[in-house]
């Protein structure tokens, strides 16, 4: 067996968990079910993939989780303490960029802070800091339409890390991306947040991307949305990109989700 | 990150196109040509002539120096811009503020939508003479039929933009914590600032008509003035002079509002050219 499969209760003891979900349902109107009672624990310091097809709700409970949505019932606790709405503890990477198309990579990755009333010297500083770290150096005074897909995302991955949050809530962030600049930023986030500290919860559709970044892996069934199986991938992530990307326990737990969630394809 | 991702694009764009007709940019010289060309075409219409109600290009031309020399066109417009500028500028303020209330709230749409799209497509002009027997035949006439013309345009354009609003964008400020007021004023405003323009443009043209309308219905004053007084003395050359300098006046009018569009709301259309 490459991967231990937990079973669907969330281990409520564990105390380093920093974000935790209980019995969040959420129904967009009386007939569309999105999320059936999901309860979660996101280990702190880690990467948690949400993994579902599409219309399991897992954009949904991202949404919740980062107090964009509320849930028709249950709550969601970070550090501990239930929490509404938005909140300075969490920071989100948005699948569609989300960059203000007026304003300049500086003004755009400087934009929470600027929301929080920080002096312009303060939040300069800090922007360039993280332009720097995603590698955009020389193009703070770009507007986004003059970057690429690849780097706009990088922008708003800045913009996320800038605030300082503890937790990074990513909504397939790669998925506007092309396959080959894809695997590149994989690889450069699992970098970036080598250095960083941060707990991610991280929304995708694909099976290959879930496996490759995170610690923890949650599959979510469709319609409405439950959570299915936890997946911990078990292989060392230090070894080099390639390498890993042939290691056989990745491939066996590729292969294994795959089997999975085929049966929801029907 | 490494180094690879970012050689692909230099942050340096490549300079624009350096192609030159005449000693213009080749940009230029076709805008320029297409100007040309209709005034070429204007001169050959009243050589021909086409009608003898209609002017040469030259002929105008002269008739317009020489009102701009004497002070007419000066006179003309002083009347005509007050119940403008006076009525643009209320249905612009009201307009805007209105159409982003609009927007945002669903019992102020319900309010003013069904005024705004009646005003908008009821026949003005036919109502125009309606006016006079409310405000009589003064400024107050002239200044509601602008309203009446360049309102709905302006609401109607405001409360779209502002009601398509990118939602992930509002998210994205919330999700920073951004107050609603900074939603508005940070997000939902600038990104809806080209739509609102285009209103206010066209609310301006629009105005302009009012003005003229009113000026040719009410009572003779102004440009509108100039133009059916020189149309009854069969004097064309100073009649079409007239509606030349209301087309010149609108469309700098409205190259002025691109320009604050561009400067203060939508920077980066700057470079987009």
């Amino acid at each position: 067996m490459s991967a231990s499969v937990a079973t669907e209760k969330p281990n409520q003891t564990t105390t380093d968990d920093i974000v935790e979900v209980r019995n969040i349902t959420k129904f967009y109107s009386p007939d569309v079910h999105a999320l059936s009672s999901v309860n979660l624990t996101f280990p702190r310091g880690q990467m948690t993939t949400l993994l579902g097809p599409s219309g399991c709700g897992k954009t949904t409970l991202l949404k919740i989780i980062a107090g964009l949505l509320e849930p028709t019932e249950g709550e969601v606790f970070i550090n501990g303490t239930q929490v509404h709405g938005t909140g300075p503890e969490r920071a989100f990477v948005f699948q569609d960029f989300a960059l203000l198309p007026w304003a300049t990579v500086l003004r755009n990755v400087a934009f929470g802070m600027e929301l929080q009333k920080l002096n312009k010297r303060e939040r300069n500083e800090r922007a360039l800091h993280y332009i720097n770290e995603v590698v955009l150096s020389g193009f703070e005074n770009k507007y986004p339409h003059e970057l690429s897909g690849g780097m706009r995302q990088r922008v708003g991955l800045a913009r996320a890390l800038v605030v300082n949050s503890d937790v990074l809530l990513m909504d397939e962030p790669f998925s506007a991306v092309d396959e080959q600049n894809r695997r590149k930023f994989q690889e450069d986030l699992l970098l970036l947040l080598a250095n960083e500290n941060k707990t991610v919860i991280f929304v995708t559709h694909s099976i290959e991307e879930a496996v490759y970044v995170s610690d923890q892996i949650v599959i979510l069934s469709p319609r409405p949305g439950r959570v299915h199986s936890i997946i911990r991938p078990d292989f060392s992530r230090k070894a080099d990109p390639e390498d890993i990307r042939r290691d056989k326990n990745y491939l066996d737990t590729v292969e294994e989700i795959w089997a999975d969630l085929r049966k929801y394809l029907d | 990150m490494s180094d690879a991702t970012s050689s692909a694009i230099s942050p340096q764009l490549p300079p624009a196109d350096h192609k030159t007709i005449l000693g213009m940019s080749h940009i230029r010289f076709y805008q320029v040509l297409s100007v040309v060309t209709v005034f070429v075409a204007w001169e050959i219409a009243g050589l021909i002539p086409i009608s003898i109600a209609f002017p040469t290009f030259t002929g105008t031309m002269r008739a317009l120096f020489e009102m701009t020399i004497d002070g007419r066109l000066f006179f003309a417009y002083v009347e005509t811009l007050k119940p403008l500028v006076v009525g643009v500028l209320i249905s612009a303020s009201f307009g805007i503020t209105i159409g982003i209330a609009m927007g945002l709230n669903k019992t102020a749409q319900w309010f003013w939508e069904p005024i705004f799209v009646v005003l908008q497509a009821s026949p003005v002009a036919a109502l125009i003479p309606l006016i006079t027997y409310a405000y009589g035949i003064g400024l107050t006439a002239k200044t509601v039929a602008v309203i009446m013309l360049a309102a709905p345009i302006i609401v109607l354009n405001t409360y779209k933009a502002v009601r398509h609003a990118n939602p992930s964008l509002i998210d994205m400020c919330r999700s920073f914590q951004g107050t609603r007021f900074q939603e508005i004023w940070l997000v939902i405003v600038p990104n809806a600032a080209p739509v609102i323009f285009a209103g206010l443009r066209l609310g301006v043209a629009a105005g302009f008509i009012g003005v003229i309308l009113a000026e040719l219905l009410i009572t003779p004053t102004g440009v509108g003035d100039l133009i059916s007084y020189y149309r009854s003395i069969a004097d064309y050359e100073y009649m079409y002079a007239a509606v030349f300098t209301v087309i010149l006046f609108s469309a700098i009018l409205v190259g002025f509002l691109e320009t604050i569009e561009v400067n203060y709301f939508r920077p980066e259309k700057k470079k987009g050219h």
